[in-house]
């Protein structure tokens, strides 16, 4: 294994082992306890493309593992605003880290990079492609709610279109032989390509505009943000934008254990009401993109997580 | 030049590549993938929707002085993978080439992906595109891994 460019990177046990090792490293990553695993490591933060939670716990999970953090900074300020080509930037930064984190505006930019660099590649978004770091804290946020992936009925609402996390999800989703249900107003369904994929991998895809008719037997709905910075046209933008509000009182009628999740940030797509009922799940998801990213720095560096976590006191 | 003179151009050349068996109508995409336009010096004959009895009908191209390269007819998988190429030394076939569409088509042609980062021309990396199914022929690109539309990707040709 290089990089993490997609969730075809990964075998399913190689899905499972890295989970496994997220949730031995959880009391690491609280701060609970100090286990310095990565001393000495230094991870590149390239984020083209503004970030906030995935460049955060990129650098809090290499911080809680003893490693270092340089970041590129604001695009605006760096090279990159002089012209510099993605290339000549890779080729730069591989040679002061060890392993790169990056987002791009651009598809296919994480793969482009892997080729040109000699480090690994965590791929933390490019273009409306994929995002596996965000699918790795989904999974592991799904396999803690429900102690399992397979045979699980999963909702995805909203923008599907241009929302690369859903796209990765999907893909890990079906090799877990879960049933999906993409639900999104008609402009942002699930690019035909995906579907068309997801269906020849054996997968059972419903496609819906109606969310809340499909929440009834679903064990995880997953809302997403109708993203305006993928949208050229205002008016289009304003056709889609508030498409679903999920409000308490659509979730009557869900399964106990059914949970919502969201890879934030939100705007109305969940109302707050939803925060307090036993269903919310996405403040959680977001703590566990330490954890997950965790177990994915050290993967990729080639470094165990001890079977047994004993960490110094802090 | 005189109607006799033409004729003989057609059907026979001195030295050059012979691409023969192109499906009807798309001489014009071969030779565009080619390279071969108005600022090329060397005589060119095309014939379009000519009579063939493996494929009903069927265009040639002649193209004089000028020994097409391997890769240059490799680019061809993408329009005419059953042509049949032949170097001419002399009045005769001096070679027979195959097209071969490998596995992927390297610096051949670029995605046709707006958003694809091959689409920044500054950045110096090759263009590659995986050959996903032969026939129909399916291609995506390796960076973005979008599937290719084989219309617009004649107007991609590097």
């Amino acid at each position: 294994m290089t990089g993490l460019i997609t969730m075809d990177d990964l075998t399913n046990e190689e899905i499972l082992s890295i989970l496994d090792d997220a949730e031995r490293l959880l009391p690491v990553a609280r701060g609970e306890m100090y286990l310095p695993l990565l001393q000495g490591r230094i991870l590149g933060n390239l984020f083209f493309e503004p970030s906030t939670r995935t460049r955060m716990s990129f650098e809090t999970a290499m911080k809680r593992l003893g490693g270092d953090v340089v970041n590129l900074g604001d695009v605006k300020t760096s090279s990159v605003v002089k012209g510099e080509t993605l290339f000549d930037t890779i080729q730069m930064v591989d040679g002061y880290t060890d392993i790169i984190a990056m987002r791009h505006p651009r598809q296919g930019a994480a793969q482009y990079a892997q080729d040109a660099a000699r480090v690994p590649i965590l791929n933390g978004g490019d273009g409306a492609g994929h995002h596996p770091t965000q699918t790795m804290l989904d999974l592991f946020t799904i396999k803690q709610a429900h102690g399992r992936l397979e045979g699980l009925k999963v909702v995805l609402a909203g923008d599907l279109r241009y929302g690369r996390t859903v796209h990765s999800l999907s893909h890990a989703l079906i090799r877990f032989g879960c049933e999906l249900i993409f639900a999104s107003p008609r402009l942002l369904n699930m690019p035909e390509e995906i579907v068309s994929d997801l269906r020849s991998q054996g997968a059972n895809v419903i496609e819906t505009e109606d969310l809340y008719g499909s929440m009834a037997d679903a064990d995880v709905i997953y809302m997403t943000r109708i993203q305006k910075e993928r949208f050229a046209d205002e008016d289009e933008y304003a056709r889609c934008a508030g498409a679903y509000k999920l409000h308490a009182r659509h979730l009557s009628d869900v399964k106990q254990d059914m949970i919502v999740m969201h890879p934030l940030p939100r705007v109305d797509e969940i109302d707050p009401s939803v925060d307090k009922t036993r269903h919310a799940r996405y403040f959680e998801q977001a703590f566990n993109g330490v954890v997950a990213r965790m177990a994915l720095l050290c993967r990729l560096l080639g470094v165990t997580v001890p079977a047994k976590i004993e960490g110094g006191a802090l | 030049m005189s109607n006799e003179h033409s004729m003989r151009r057609v059907t026979a050349i001195r030295n050059g590549t012979v691409i023969d068996h192109i499906p009807s109508g798309q001489a014009m995409r071969v030779l565009e993938m080619l390279g071969i336009g108005g600022a090329t010096a060397v005589p060119v004959s095309l014939v379009m929707n000519v009579p063939s009895k493996k494929m009903g009908s069927k265009d040639i191209i002649k193209v004089e002085d000028r020994e097409l390269t391997q890769s240059e007819l490799d680019r061809l998988a993408l329009v005419a993978p059953d042509a049949r190429v032949a170097i001419i030394r002399a009045y005769s076939v001096a070679e027979k080439l195959t097209i071969n569409l490998g596995d992927e088509l390297v610096n051949v042609v670029r995605c046709t992906f707006s958003n694809c980062i091959t689409t920044n021309l500054r950045e110096p990396q090759s263009h590659r595109l995986k050959v996903v199914q032969r026939d129909p022929l399916q291609l995506r690109c390796h960076y973005c891994g979008r599937p290719q539309n084989l219309d617009e990707l004649a107007k991609n040709v590097l």
